[in-house]
């Protein structure tokens, strides 16, 4: 029987009239920013959930120069992370890096980098669910509607209803966002711990959601405001704790259970910006300081 | 002492390295040949082209042996592949009049023009473990008819159609939809909706077909007519000015005959289901007829009360790829969020706590 020939794959593996598609579709959503774009998603060589959106859009801004950073949780070594970094590696043979303030495109699920993105850089969220409504309506062919009218009622009465149950907006990651005044944007399921660095980034922020078919788009500096009351202030997660590993706070940390009677430490989600503090000195107070398990410790790095 | 889990790309290849030989099984096994699954598994590679959407046998059936056999997961591969492959043009719409029928049935005349063909069929088979299929016993050769040369086999549905009994099948000289090229956008046409029935999973299609018949949305069908058989593709090559046959596939098509409808201008006639699939798969072509004559209740002014009738959860959840996907990316890490969840809990859980501390016994006794 005959071997069925499998073709070559061009760069960054998806073909260019594709590319093009999806360049528009980009185009368009930097236009109308928080807005989502209905786009003709590929089935890609990785299932859906994993990132297929932004791969996506990736695949379809990158350029041989680029260099490229892909977190998962925040951290570069989470297999998801390592999966597709290696993916663009092999289809695009192109640079890849760990170091935030190194890459021209970070690839990113559930967290945006604790260091701040600069002009030029741009931010890939992949995104599950695109829609900020869906769980309040699960039509789209409602969804759209209530956007075109900008009705937004039933987001503030979902958060209402929040603070009359428990005392607090009980929404902690995946956290509404309204783009310029207009739309009500889904953040990707950041915590929102992270929406704050939204707002005005001067980063450009591109969000792909492969399975659900939409792109939508932040373009730099633009205004990205949390919903919430007067009353009721939007207020971000805070850890009490000290990474342990490189001593910082106002971090957004990982809590690590350590053994089966309690024990836990909190470190660092973002790992390039703990392993940044640590080349430069700092030590948390889970570190061995001295001795022989100093010693074991370095090996195992 | 906590060490940052690091080598995720060693976990990576050794995990894959694993997967490899847990497929191969024992290598005194001699390994599964490409033609043992396109002979010896047919119905399941014909499930992986109808769901993977592209017709070739070989390799369906090299993804299945990829897959371990789990075929979704095989689709998936088809699928993947499927999408990276140039298209030319549109084939001119099969003929299935002109079909070189393998089996053919129809419950709603005893006889009809062309016969009754049983064909290769599980029927009316004892479903009893035959212990002689163990080995590699000899399988004697089929009965075959004398292929009359000016076969007719008109479709039940035309039939029906030439007395007026059943909607008329109106033909559309638009290019069909293909949603795997353009975002869905609903209402969607029934070129789509089709195409999402033919691709869907075999499984939840099965389960909305017979929700339908147990009182969710009931059509009150009867199966027309299923054919099974060869069908000629043709494509319009502009350069000559005529169709040419690319090739020929196997198709199963199945016309259920459904609930009447009439109205102040029109008298009452049946109305129409469609099933079809490629290769041999009957039960899909019945289940994908039954929801496609579901999800016309606007075209009949029905009331839609059943999910079978709801377009937009039929077509986003019948495909097993995305749903397959999206239920086990659960497995992927969420700490993140999860650490927000605990966060907000803990301190839900402490005001709680103080609340209850608050509250004086009488008023707790109340």
């Amino acid at each position: 029987m005959k071997k069925p020939s499998l073709p070559a794959y061009n760069f960054a593996y998806l073909d260019e009239q594709t590319k093009r598609m999806i360049r528009r579709a980009i185009l368009k959503a930097i236009a109308i920013p928080g807005y989502q774009v209905p786009f003709a998603s590929r089935e890609m060589p990785m299932p859906y959930g994993w990132g297929t959106g932004g791969v996506q859009v990736t695949a379809s801004i990158l350029g041989p120069d680029d260099v490229l950073k892909v977190i998962d949780q925040g951290a570069d070594d989470t297999t998801n992370a390592v999966s597709i970094r290696d993916f663009f590696a092999k289809v695009a043979d192109v640079a890849t890096t760990t170091r935030t303030t190194d890459a021209t495109i970070i690839q990113t699920r559930h967290r945006i980098p604790e260091t701040p993105l600069t002009q030029g850089q741009i931010i890939v969220y992949q995104v599950p669910i695109p829609e900020p409504l869906r769980f309040l309506e699960p039509r789209e062919t409602e969804t759209r509607v209530m956007h075109a009218l900008e009705e937004y009622g039933l987001v503030h009465v979902k958060l209402y209803e929040d603070i009359a149950q428990h005392g607090h907006i009980a929404t902690t990651y995946a956290y509404p966002v309204k783009v310029e005044g207009r739309y009500v944007m889904d953040p990707s399921p950041i915590p929102k711990f992270d929406n704050p660095k939204m707002h005005r980034s001067p980063a450009l922020q591109l969000f792909g959601a492969g399975r659900e078919k939409r792109i939508y788009a932040l373009p730099p500096f633009t205004n990205v405001i949390s919903l919430d009351f007067e009353d009721h202030p939007f207020k971000v997660q805070r850890f009490e704790s000290r990474c342990a590993l490189c001593d910082a706070q106002d971090v957004y940390m990982d809590e690590v259970i350590t053994d089966d009677r309690g024990g836990r430490m909190f470190v660092c989600s973002d790992t390039d910006h703990c392993e940044t503090r640590r080349s430069e000195g700092y030590q948390g107070a889970g570190l061995p300081q001295h001795g022989a398990a100093k010693a074991d410790w370095e090996a195992a790095q | 002492m906590y060490v940052a889990v690091k080598g995720g790309e060693t976990a990576i290849s050794n995990a894959h390295r694993l997967m490899a030989d847990r497929r191969r099984g024992d290598r005194n096994v001699p390994a599964l040949s490409v033609e043992q699954i396109v002979n010896q598994l047919s119905l399941g590679v014909d499930r992986v082209m109808a769901e993977g959407s592209l017709y070739d046998p070989e390799l369906a059936a090299m993804a299945v042996r990829q897959a371990r056999g789990d075929l979704i997961e095989a689709i998936f591969l088809l699928r993947a592949y499927r999408t990276t492959l140039p298209r030319f043009s549109n084939a001119l719409p099969i003929d299935t009049n002109r079909m070189h029928i393998e089996r053919r049935v129809s419950a709603t005349f005893k006889d009809i023009p062309g016969g009754q063909l049983l064909g290769p069929t599980f029927d009316y088979t004892h479903r009893l473990i035959d212990p002689s299929m163990a080995g590699d016993e000899a399988v004697a050769d089929p009965v075959k008819r004398e292929r009359p040369t000016d076969e007719s086999c008109p479709r039940v549905t035309d039939l029906l159609d030439g007395q007026g009994l059943i909607e008329a099948d109106v033909p559309s000289n638009d290019d069909p939809g293909d949603l795997t090229r353009e975002a869905i956008a609903y209402p969607v046409g029934r070129d789509i909706r089709l195409q999402a029935l033919t691709r869907g999973d075999e499984g939840f299609l099965l389960a909305l077909g017979y929700s339908t018949q147990r009182g969710y949305g009931r059509t009150h069908p009867f199966v027309g007519e299923i054919r099974i058989g060869m069908v000629d593709v043709e494509v319009d090559v502009p350069e000559l000015g005529f169709a040419v046959c690319i090739g020929a596939i196997r198709v199963t098509e199945c016309q259920m005959v459904s609930q009447f409808k009439g109205s102040t201008d029109t008298p009452p006639r049946f109305t129409r289901g469609y099933g079809l699939v490629f290769g041999q798969s009957e039960r899909k072509a019945m289940a994908m007829s039954l929801v496609d004559r579901a999800l016309r209740s606007d075209e009949f002014n029905e009331q839609r009360l059943a999910p079978a009738q709801d377009e937009e959860f039929v077509l986003e959840h019948c495909d097993n790829v995305q749903a397959t996907g999206f239920v086990e990316h659960l497995k992927l890490p969420h700490y993140v969020d999860f650490q927000a969840e605990l966060e907000l809990l803990r301190t839900l859980r402490r005001e709680a706590e103080i609340a209850s501390a608050d509250t004086p016994m009488s008023e707790a006794a109340e």
